[in-house]
């Protein structure tokens, strides 16, 4: 081919004029570039919409009496007490479950795991659990906990539903953080006399903690917003009493009565209140919304910070 | 100065003294290292027994519903009234319904996640990009109910001024709404594919005169080809067992879904409100929340599985 072209006399090569083609390639490219950043205008645009939504709809209607009266028939009338208290409590519930198995499973898979069919197993059957949707947790929870274990729909089981749905996200987080110390430190580490579980607690899990810390936030941020599960496992949605509170006057001072106790949270009571069809109550919807987004992107919002100081530094 | 003082005359004496780790320490320190290894252990074998649970659950209920109903209406039958006086429970009517919504976020999601991903991947710069992730990721946090809040009372009513026969419970919005919410997700794992073609392609392209757009359409793409893939068929396994935005804005009718403008309702929609009533432990309309649960929990597996075999095939290829 190369040696036909060489021999034909240059008058009867094709002539192909360079310059149009490289202006062709150029203006696609522009183009492309702009279309690119037309479709992230209009990605960030939904999201700006979705929370001027809220604003204009909800943030009227928060008030100190909306976080302190229970639901109430009347839409005026009505409060999210013992939603947010709910939610409170479900959440340092998942949070103490999920945060210690998480890490736990991350440091076996990342640092001890050497390649076998059960690890292997794990390793696939961590992936699948993660894509897992959040309802079938729901029904697991219902199908084991609240009906075989006779528990009922209490705040442990909806912790301990929670948890379990979180748990991938952790779990990667931790393997990430392990991953991403540099390998001098666990070479110090063993220099110095360190065995395996020594170097893990004094080296490895100090320098991980801000990678572990971003994805336990990015995970509890999952589970604060998380309303299937809890509609299926049977949360109640309307709740005018609190668990018992943790602390009390009389010795030991603390108990743990409020996790046996029925419960509604924030993103349940958020829902009731779409589906019923006064338009009072979807501003009540709209301004537990509000809350519940604001949570979840301060939450989010200070673990891309974290991430971002832990990038910097390294 | 005091501690070399003390050193010398440690020395000079002549005294035998053991430096190194007691070998009570020692056994010790072996004991506390096996202990915490089967810990770590135990709670990474715990994610197996989960699935195990998953799939208990859900078997041994569904088996319960099967012993009543048989598979063949389950499979065949066209209309979804477990609760009538003459139940009948044809799931591909919930089948429908996820599919639908299902594919419309997919029709919102794919083309903009691909533009998306290549832009990242090929054309911002590192600045651009720190400010275009956070951004996506804080699309991904937001909670679904309040997708699902912002499908029902924001948008539908939008919708319905320029979309004469839309009623207020259908499945275009939903899933739009749907699309959205894959978008991050999609375009984080096609990125990922991307900027795992070797640099060598991409200059290899450029050297050839390639432009970028060029470039990305007959290297990268091609060359990312199976995590692309993966990433679609991880958005379409998201959006079907996507279950709020579809319980708020698609309705509760259970119906063949040929008309995105009408609301029906999806499998993980059925499950929401079914589990809001009182359901009586162990009645037929209790079972039937653990059979649409098991459809829906085989449809994500394959697909889960698809594309988890996809991502791992271009992991070994580069």
């Amino acid at each position: 081919m190369t040696d036909r072209t060489l021999q034909m006399p240059p008058s009867t090569m094709p002539r192909i004029d360079e310059r149009s083609l490289v202006q062709k390639a150029k203006r696609s490219d522009g183009c492309f570039e702009i279309v690119g950043l037309a479709v992230l205008v209009v990605s960030m645009f939904v999201l700006l919409a979705l929370i001027f939504d809220f604003m204009a709809d909800g943030l009227a209607r928060i008030d100190y009496n909306f976080l302190i009266n229970f639901p109430s028939r009347h839409p005026g009338q009505a409060g999210i007490l013992s939603a947010w208290v709910g939610t409170t409590m479900v959440m340092v519930t998942t949070t103490f479950l999920a945060v210690p198995l998480g890490v736990a499973a991350g440091i076996y898979l990342e640092e001890y795991a050497t390649k076998n069919l059960i690890n292997d197993l794990i390793e696939i059957n961590v992936t699948n659990l993660a894509g897992v949707p959040s309802i079938i947790y729901g029904l697991l929870a219902l199908g084991l906990f609240v009906q075989t274990l006779g528990l009922g729909e209490i705040v442990l089981v909806a912790g301990m539903t929670l948890a379990l749905l979180i748990l991938p996200i952790i779990i990667v987080a931790t393997r990430e953080a392990l991953r991403s110390i540099p390998l001098e430190i666990r070479e110090a580490a063993y220099g110095l006399g360190a065995d395996k579980w020594q170097a893990i607690r004094m080296y490895l899990l100090p320098a991980a903690r801000p990678g572990i810390l971003t994805g336990a936030i990015v995970g509890m941020s999952r589970a604060i917003g998380e309303t299937a599960p809890l509609i299926t496992i049977g949360a109640l949605t309307f709740i005018a009493f609190l668990p018992p509170a943790p602390i009390q006057l009389e010795f030991p001072f603390i108990n743990f009565d409020w996790l046996f106790s029925p419960f509604t949270a924030m993103p349940i009571q958020m829902f009731n209140w779409i589906s019923r069809p006064q338009a009072g109550f979807h501003i009540n919807a709209a301004a537990t919304g509000l809350i519940l987004l604001a949570m979840t992107l301060l939450m989010n919002g200070f673990a891309i910070w974290l991430r971002y100081r832990i990038r910097s530094k390294q | 100065m005091a501690y070399a003082q003390d050193l010398s005359a440690l020395l000079l004496s002549g005294e035998r003294r053991h430096f190194g780790a007691s070998p009570a320490f020692l056994k010790r320190r072996r004991l506390i290292g096996l202990v915490m290894r089967g810990i770590l252990f135990t709670a990474a074998a715990l994610s197996i027994f989960v699935t195990l649970g998953i799939v208990y659950v859900l078997v041994s209920e569904s088996a319960k519903f099967f012993a009543h109903v048989s598979i063949f209406d389950f499979l065949f039958d066209t209309e979804w009234t477990p609760v009538f006086e003459n139940p009948r429970f044809g799931i591909i009517t919930l089948i429908s319904g996820t599919f639908m919504s299902s594919l419309i976020a997919l029709m919102v999601a794919v083309p903009l996640g691909t533009i998306l991903a290549i832009y990242l991947s090929e054309y911002a710069n590192s600045r651009v990009r720190e400010i275009i992730k956070p951004c996506l990721e804080l699309l991904a946090g937001i909670p679904t109910v309040a997708f699902g809040y912002f499908a029902l009372l924001f948008l539908t009513p939008i919708f319905q001024i320029f979309i004469p026969g839309l009623s207020g419970f259908n499945l275009l919005v939903p899933g739009i709404v749907m699309g959205i919410m894959i978008l991050p997700y999609i375009v984080s794992v096609s990125e990922d594919a991307m900027r795992a073609v070797p640099a060598s392609l991409r200059e290899g392209a450029y050297a050839l005169g390639f432009s970028k757009l060029q470039t990305a359409l007959r290297v990268i793409i091609p060359g990312a080809f199976s995590g692309v893939t993966a990433a679609y068929i991880l958005g379409m396994s998201r959006a079907v067992g996507e279950t709020m935005v579809v319980a708020i804005a698609a309705g509760q009718q259970a119906r063949i879904a040929y008309n995105p403008l009408e609301g029906a309702a999806t499998i993980t929609a059925y499950i929401v409100q079914m589990s809001l009533g009182d359901l009586p432990h162990g009645s037929l309309a209790y079972l039937t929340i653990f059979a649409a649960g098991l459809t829906l929990f085989l449809m994500t597996f394959v697909f889960n599985i698809i594309a988890f075999w996809l991502r791992h095939k271009y992991r070994e290829v580069y």
